[in-house]
């Protein structure tokens, strides 16, 4: 049922596509986009630019990971932290993470710095967030229950607050997630960065070349490694949740 | 194997002193005399229960015993030496169960078997196991919290809290959110586990029939400020039935005994 969708789907495509009633230019046939893509997978650019951007993803990502998680408990922890850290990350958590790129750019350069930059702060105020949300919420009676039963401080944070939140965590983590990738992307596109050119670039490149079969074809590469993204990384611990807590919360 | 029949085997329940306990909270609104001056001696393996109106500081007392808060006067004794903060000789249950949905029902209950020192992990696998059984819910061993009906819980939260091997219990309207029936079944499994384990219990309800079914003595508390109004012994043969007449009886007179210092809507004489 599925495939015959997609199969109809680009079935559709082609014929519109065949009966002209737009410029080929502007809409390529799926088998041009097809040939594009299989022209830069054989010339290895397509790898190159995918590695590319999936590392300064990754990279970033986890640094913001790193980076937010330890400081939303400190906001939840203490008042200090709250009023001042917590404010920041609130009102820096509502700045469209794209508009990180020009600042990243006077700060870094045009250097693989400025990216992870944007990347990272893209991730880290909405990790900040929930998980300062998530240890709010946590009821008082897990810490009072586990207080009884002989846990101190490190190991009730470590052992009830932080998995007690997962489940504002894990949807922090979904958001930042979607932030980091489309500030990435804009990014990318918006600037070339000589250590390595990334799909952002290659999406760009094809606007330049006026090669809407690129354009098109990055597209589809940068909604796959979203769909990835998404399976790989967040799959196992919304299937954790869900058996868990019983519902999905994020 | 022997690590675990001495960890197995009953601990001497404790003596429990509660030497003129003051307690307020002051808010930002209002100061509250949660507690005025309590004393009450409960000896080596009874089951006290404390009864009376919300509000009236049961829960505060129930806390200072178990250390999670402290007294403003007074002091707790357990076995002579005084109550500090929260030790694992003295297990509290909650009215909600505050089971960890994050654990399934065997991590639940292994949860403070972990921060016992010299057991091995399968050794607290075993012990665990034996508390499980000891409430009639080995099968659940795996299940996750989400899936259990609220006796259920009561009961894991019961295995959890027994399986360090406390020597007192404390127990916060445990059975309070459960209906009638689930209720009259926990009543009694947990006469049976108190006479298998031999444990101090200090149990607090508001439901006076709850109250005179478990305990060797009833003590009512009145509010603002907290104090202990009457105490009563309920000489009644175990396991005791909450429909028995005998008991009823019993039952109807500390009600009365609530009512002539109460506003008598505020207290549930039990159905
Ligand atoms: N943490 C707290 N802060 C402020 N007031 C409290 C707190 N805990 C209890 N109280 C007050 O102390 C009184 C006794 O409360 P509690 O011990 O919970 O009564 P009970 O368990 O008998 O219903 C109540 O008036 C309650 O509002
Ligand atoms: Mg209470």
């Amino acid at each position: 049922m599925v495939i015959a969708f997609f199969a109809l789907l680009i079935g559709v495509w082609e014929m519109l596509v065949r009966m002209k009633i737009w410029s080929p230019v502007l809409v390529p046939s799926p088998l041009a986009v097809a040939s594009y893509l299989k022209g830069a997978l054989a010339s290895g650019d397509l790898e190159r630019a995918t590695l590319v951007t999936v590392r300064r993803l990754l990279i970033g990502y986890a640094l913001g990971l790193v980076l937010g998680l330890p400081l939303g408990l400190l906001t939840a922890r203490f008042k200090f932290c709250e009023a001042t850290l917590g404010v920041i990350a609130l009102g820096l958590q509502t700045l469209p993470s794209v508009c990180w790129v020009p600042l990243a750019l006077l700060w870094f350069g045009q250097t693989e710095a400025a990216m992870l930059f944007v990347v990272i702060m893209g991730t880290l105020w909405s990790v900040v967030i929930a998980t300062d949300n998530g240890v709010r919420t946590v009821p008082p009676i897990y810490a009072r229950a586990a207080r009884t039963m002989g846990s101190k401080q490190w190991h009730t944070w470590a052992k009830v607050i932080v998995p007690a939140s997962l489940p504002f965590i894990v949807s922090g983590m979904k958001q930042g997630w979607a932030f980091a990738w489309r500030s990435l992307m804009a990014a990318e596109i918006y600037v070339t960065i000589l250590t390595g050119f990334g799909l952002g670039n290659l999406l760009n490149y094809g606007r330049e070349l006026q090669a809407m079969d690129q354009v098109i074809g990055i597209m589809l590469v940068i909604i796959v490694i979203g769909l990835l993204a998404d399976k790989i990384l967040f799959s196992p611990w919304e299937r954790f949740l869900y058996r868990r807590w019983g519902t999905a919360k994020s | 194997m022997m690590a675990i029949r001495d960890e197995l085997q009953n601990v001497q329940p404790v003596k429990l002193v509660v030497d003129g306990v003051s307690k307020w909270f002051r808010t930002r609104r209002a100061t509250v005399h949660a507690l005025d001056n309590i004393s009450l001696n409960i000896h080596e393996g009874e089951f006290v229960c404390l009864v009376g109106p919300s509000g009236c500081g049961k829960s505060t007392l129930l806390n200072i015993i178990a250390g999670l808060e402290m007294p403003d006067t007074g002091q707790v004794l357990a076995d002579g030496k005084p109550v500090t903060g929260p030790g694992r000789d003295r297990m509290m249950m909650f009215q909600e169960s505050a089971l960890f949905p994050w654990l399934d029902v065997m991590d639940n209950v292994m949860f403070g078997l972990k921060l016992k020192p010299n057991l091995s992990p399968s050794e607290r696998r075993e012990v665990a196991k034996y508390y499980l059984e000891l409430v009639g819910l080995s099968k659940f061993a795996n299940a996750n919290i989400h899936e259990l009906s609220g006796g259920m819980k009561q009961r894991i939260a019961l295995a959890r809290a027994l399986a360090p091997n406390p020597r007192v219990l404390l127990m916060d309207e445990p059975f309070g959110a459960l209906d009638a029936l689930t209720r009259e079944q926990l009543y009694g499994d947990i006469q049976r586990i108190w006479q298998e384990r031999k444990k101090t219990i200090v149990f607090v309800t508001h439901n006076v029939r709850e109250a005179t079914c478990l305990g060797d003595r009833v003590i009512l508390f009145s509010p603002h400020p907290g104090r202990i109004q009457e105490k009563f012994g309920v000489e009644l043969p175990r396991p005791r039935d909450i429909n028995s007449v005998a008991l009823a009886k019993y039952s109807t007179e500390i009600t009365r005994a609530l009512k002539r210092h109460l506003n008598p809507e505020l207290v549930e004489v039990g159905e």
